[in-house]
């Protein structure tokens, strides 16, 4: 019955859609090229700019790296976005404040520098971590078999709430962090001078991550989250507690935001009831980068995304003769955000997952 | 059941330190008596008794029992939070841990009487709780309307004040409020005990209604009729505040009804819908701009539909790129697009054409027949007069082919494909018109303020608009206006409420999903569901019906 | 000339050929059931042919109109409708929605229109509404038009999904396990109204179907997969003899004999 000649199957036809897409895309390319072939030709900065500019990105992305585990556990188990995980992180460096300043100024500070600040990340992760499973508890579990906007909407509500209850507890001002004298100035390392606080957080982010991964991939729990992430139903049925597995996702996201609060707290120096909506935004952006629910795609991701934000603005816009590029700083971020959604929904690194979200 | 009582005595913790209770402390619900700031503590005590006694088992007493204990453990908390205030000095962490609130905490006694009252005026507060969660449904519901109408009068006592404002009511307005503000203890009891007693009769009024001979459409001829005169007169009667309320009510229905086509209709979550709003009065404010970013001096009205098709390709241009990104991801590329629109314009980089964080200024007023329509009672009217429009637009929309359209892809969008919808233009449409209906928001907003400024269209406004619709009902339109009302108006009339309006709206959001999904006005299917006509005849078989087809 | 073939079309997902080069040819006014063990392939067929998968390779021609790269919503006002396996209705709207949008097709208003008003709109809307009702009152649904999807029972489910796909109008309806989950009654009931469909509004039934009595009863032509590929083709008799067939169902005879009897 069948014919000798058989045709290949008819290529999609082109619509509007798809062309617009692709304009969208030139845009950008060219965009970064021409304003990259600018920048350099221009020579405005010296090799040590870049690798100031690199390093601080790299510090920067290690905070995000961070947060953006609590997002891509918690999606890789419930499928949902935890919108409200930029506050769970603004609550620990924001209740830590008030730990840190009585620290200051008896002077405890900066007697014991190491010290106090393994402390201030214990108390930041612990109130996190409380924040995150509190949430869970309120806002998702009564939720978990709603229509997919249902949570999302709660966590949209959940996130308000924590901001402005922040607020109206602590007030709406900036609050100075205390600084270490010990991480004041710079280290030589390699013949390259580095900011100490800049190494100090890229650093901690390092230990944090490595130990956590290891959890993951070696403990028994680490592998009941995983086994949940895959399939709740077939865990349950395994023996696994997925509530409690569940609770434990939030908790070890929420104190790893709140450690990541704490080294922000450190490179920024100051906490403030919003100080969560656009590093939380930020920190889905590497999630997403990496491969929503793949662990070590959202660390490469939030890495990724801290250095293009950090060199960037110069390096993109700055030859294009924009005026105050740093101002766009966000928007290559979130622009980043969207190309990847539109273009690359599993991000860089995700290919197992593409295929479970559809 | 013996958490309530600790979970609500965090919550008065949590109110208290917040600074809820003292900023309505400041309000009189009975004058020199009772303040709002009370009224908040003994409700969240009787609502731990109400909830104790419901999370009970067993018998009457028990449950009683039980709601006694909650209502002496929250008690519990309330005294040792008092203590404590005496104890520490909290406000160095707590900014509104006042020695005003410990003072209200404590009624004003000494540490151990005051815990030891706080226990006790709580175990009495709980048991009333609990009575009322074992009461019949008949009984409490004229006691809740009465405390409601009581409380609300002190509430809302600005209003009610502007409304008795002429000189023929001033006996009123003297009987039920004290000359410097707070209503009578006479006049309180006067309004709970009238609405307690209406809604205790209503069932036997509503009865009487429909034997005197009211039928149903007569009656609602009449209510539109009296809505449509009430609105007319509101702001005449209310003032220039009420008036200025009542425009950012309708601003804010325009931008829910923009939404809810989006959101409700076709379920495309958009979490960047201020774009729309921000692109069409950036629009009016640059075609009519006498000052120095204007580039056209048009009149308003030659800009309004420039600004509307302005937002609506916008919408369709801002929706491409986002057509094959479905629920949750769909909202964060939105927002991340309503960012970048708000960061461009604010930025120093086109600054010479939009004003960067200054925006642009100098937007005259419109002008109608010689008429300049400069204050915001005039602006009332023409808000109203384009949120019925558009409200007219989007039910016609709703019942139309497209509405149907709309619903099925929010659905379940491969069905709809697999009938013949075509997804591409369907969803642009939807995209298109509700930006269009935002657009129309956001020209008005322009001329009201003078100017516009990056600063007015934060994501904050994206998530109001988004909170109203659920609050409302998610794709109704009577859901929308009561929506913006309750969630606009009311803390715009509550001024002590100005600065916990976030917190109200996140804890809503939250509650409204976890207690009443489909929100306070359900869309038209469902409520149409519940009085369908038929429903209740005899179902014919499969045979025969098919028979009956042929 | 048939209404629906497929040439050498194949559907692979990563490393899995779900479909291989099947040939299948449905014959104009045809009752054709596809049979196989459960992953077959066969509701990957009807996938391709409505345009929900692309196939990697062949080709897939409806009426004479070449059909394999086309969207789902072209396909189907060309005239190919289906039902689900597992019932997918519009949850949340009215059984009278869920047809309306079945007729989306055969609407021409467009949303001017419908903001005006227009005395040709309201005849259409007219038209639509009464035919909405007719189409419910033929599955017999007559008295549930303002019922939620979500709130009719099971069998009245998959009834509203077949009054949503005879809304488009369609020549060739697909039915995906039409009688899963009914009892014998209410299969006998399915086996009339489908022959019904055929006769008296002269549309052609691809049918997915695991209850083998109401293929054997039914069907003029019966394609058997196992594998993703076709195995035997025939009348009802001449597949229920084939070996190959009775190997794929169960590997012995006996107890296929008793399966298929």
């Amino acid at each position: 019955m069948a014919t000798a000649t058989l045709q290949r199957p008819r290529a999609p036809r082109w619509s509007f859609v798809d062309a617009f897409l692709w304009a969208f895309r030139l845009v950008v390319v060219v965009v970064v090229a021409w304003g990259t072939v600018g920048t350099l030709r221009l020579g405005r900065y010296t090799g040590e700019q870049w690798l100031d500019f690199f390093v601080f990105g790299l510090a920067q992305g290690g905070i995000y790296a961070l947060i953006a585990l609590g997002y891509t556990m918690v999606y890789g188990i419930l499928r949902m976005i935890n919108f409200a995980h930029g506050e769970v992180f603004m609550s620990g460096a924001y209740t830590a404040y008030f730990v840190a300043a009585p620290l200051a100024t008896s002077g405890f500070l900066n007697r014991h520098p190491l010290l106090s600040l393994s402390l201030l990340v214990a108390v930041a992760a612990v109130v996190s971590l409380s924040v995150a499973v509190l949430v869970e508890r309120v806002a998702y579990r009564p939720l978990r078999r709603a229509p997919r906007l249902v949570p999302l909407i709660t966590a949209i509500g959940a996130s308000f709430f924590l901001q402005y209850a922040f607020r109206g507890l602590f007030g709406s001002g900036f609050k100075a962090y205390p600084e270490f004298e010990l991480f004041k100035g710079q280290w030589e390392v390699f013949g390259v001078g580095i900011l100490r606080t800049q190494a100090v957080v890229l650093a901690s982010a390092a230990v944090l991550m490595f130990a956590l991964y290891q959890f993951v991939m070696r403990t028994k729990v680490g592998k009941a989250m995983r086994a949940v992430s895959e399939d709740k139903d077939a865990a349950a049925l395994m023996g696994i507690d997925v509530d409690r597995i569940i609770v434990l996702t939030f908790a070890i996201g929420g104190a790893a935001a709140g450690a990541a609060g704490i080294l922000y707290a450190l490179v920024f120096k100051q906490v403030h009831f919003f100080m969560g909506f656009v590093p939380g935004i930020k920190a889905f952006t590497s999630a997403v980068l990496g491969g929503i629910g793949n662990i070590p795609g959202a660390m490469l991701g939030g890495l990724f995304l801290g250095v293009v934000e950090s060199v960037g603005p110069a390096l993109f816009l700055d030859g294009l003769g924009i005026v105050a590029p740093y101002q766009l700083k966000d928007v290559i971020a979130f622009t980043m955000l969207v190309m990847v959604l539109i273009f690359r929904p599993q991000g860089i690194l995700g290919e197992r997952l593409a295929a479970k979200r559809a | 059941m013996w958490r309530a009582g600790l979970v609500f005595g965090a919550l008065i913790w949590f109110v208290s330190l917040a600074g809820l209770v003292e900023a309505l402390h400041a309000r009189w619900v009975v004058d020199g008596v009772v303040s709002a700031g009370q009224v908040l503590l003994w409700g969240v005590v009787v609502a731990s008794g109400w909830v104790g006694a419901r999370r009970a088992p067993g018998a009457l007493v028990s449950r009683l029992g039980w709601g006694l204990f909650s209502g002496a453990t929250a008690g519990f908390c309330l005294g040792l939070l008092a203590w404590l205030g005496g104890q520490v000095d909290l406000r160095s962490v707590f900014i509104n841990a006042s020695p005003v609130l410990f003072q209200l905490l404590s009624a004003g006694l000494q540490p151990p009487q005051a815990w030891l009252a706080a226990v006790l005026a709580g175990s009495v507060l709980g048991l009333v709780g609990a009575a009322g969660a074992v009461a019949p449904k008949g009984l409490v519901r004229p006691l809740l309307a009465g405390l409601g109408a009581g409380v609300s009068l002190g509430m809302f006592q600005e209003l009610v004040l502007l409304v008795l404002q002429p000189e023929g009511l001033a006996a009123v307005r003297e009987w039920l409020f004290v000359a410097s503000g707070g209503p009578t203890a006479h006049g309180v009891g006067a309004v709970a005990l009238a609405s307690a007693a209406a809604a205790a009769l209503r069932p036997a009024l509503s009865a009487g209604g429909r034997t005197v001979g009211l039928s149903f459409r007569a009656g609602r001829v009449l209510w539109i009729v009296v809505g449509i005169a009430l609105l007319a007169l509101l702001p005449v009667a209310g003032g220039p505040f009420v008036a200025q309320v009542l425009v950012l009510v309708g601003l804010y229905t325009l931008m829910g009804l923009g939404l809810n086509l989006e959101v409700g209709l076709a379920g495309l979550l958009d979490l960047g819908f201020v774009a729309f709003f921000a692109i069409g009065a950036y629009t009016v404010g640059l075609l009519t701009s006498v000052g120095q970013h204007g580039i056209a001096h048009w009149s308003f009205w030659a800009a309004v539909p420039v600004a509307v098709l302005v937002s609506l390709v916008a919408g369709v241009i801002l929706g491409i790129p986002v057509l094959g990104i479905r629920g949750d991801y769909l909202a964060i590329a939105t927002l991340g697009f309503g960012e970048i629109v708000r960061l461009l314009v604010l930025s120093d980089a086109l600054r010479p054409w939009l004003g960067g964080s200054q925006g642009v200024l100098s937007i005259p007023k419109p002008v109608l027949g010689g008429w300049e329509l400069s204050g915001p009672q005039h602006l009332y009217y023409l808000t109203v007069v384009a949120s019925a429009v558009v409200a007219y637009v989007a039910w016609r929309l709703q019942e139309s082919r497209l509405g149907r359209a709309w619903m099925a892809i929010r659905e379940d969008e491969d069905v709809a494909e697999a009938l013949g919808i075509n997804l591409v233009s369907v969803k642009l449409l939807a995209y298109g018109l509700g930006a269009a209906f935002a657009g129309v928001g956001g020209a008005i907003f322009a001329v009201m303020v003078g100017s516009v400024f990056p600063h007015s269209f934060q994501l904050l406004i994206s998530i109001q608009v988004l909170a109203l619709i659920i609050v409302g009902g998610m794709g109704s339109i009577p859901g929308v206006v009561v929506g913006s009302a309750v969630l606009i108006g009311l803390p715009e009339l509550l001024r002590e409420f100005g600065e916990f309006r976030f917190l109200v709206y996140g804890a809503a959001l939250v509650a409204m999903m976890l207690l009443r999904p489909e929100g306070l006005l359900p869309a038209a299917a469902q409520r149409r569901e519940l009085h369908a006509e038929e429903s209740g005849s005899a179902l014919q078989p499969w045979a025969v019906g098919a028979g009956g087809g042929a | 000339m048939a209404l629906l073939i497929t040439r050498g079309m194949t559907k692979r997902f990563g490393g899995l050929v779900a479909v291989r080069a099947l040939d299948l040819k449905v014959e104009e006014r045809a009752i054709h059931s596809v049979i196989g063990p459960n992953g077959a392939g066969k509701t990957t067929v009807f996938n391709c042919i409505t345009g929900f998968y692309r196939p990697e390779e062949g080709e897939i021609w409806f009426a004479g109109q070449r059909v394999d790269g086309l969207r789902p919503d072209e396909i189907a006002h060309l005239g190919i409708a289906r039902t689900y396996q597992n019932i997918r209705l519009f949850a949340n709207m009215t059984a009278l929605e869920n047809v309306l949008v079945g007729l989306h097709r055969h609407l021409r208003s467009s949303w001017v229109g419908a903001l005006l008003g227009s005395p040709a709109v309201r005849r259409e809307e007219r038209w639509a509404h009464e035919e909405a009702r007719r189409l419910l009152e033929f599955v017999g649904l007559g008295g549930r038009a303002h019922l939620l999807a979500r709130h009719l029972p099971y069998g009245e489910q998959r009834k509203l999904e077949l009054a949503r796909a005879l809304a488009t109008r369609p020549r060739l309806l697909l039915l995906d396990e039409p009688t899963a989950g009914m009892n014998p009654a209410e299969t006998q009931e399915v086996i009339q109204f489908i022959r019904r469909l055929r006769d008296e509004l002269g549309i052609t039934i691809l049918l997915i179907e695991h209850h083998m009595r109401v293929v054997m009863t039914i069907s003029d032509r019966v394609t058997v997969l196992d594998y993703g590929e076709k195995i035997s083709e025939g009348s009802p008799e001449q597949v229920q003899d084939d070996p190959r067939v009775i190997e794929a169902y169960l590997g012995t005879r006996k107890v296929a004999a008793e399966a298929l009897g």
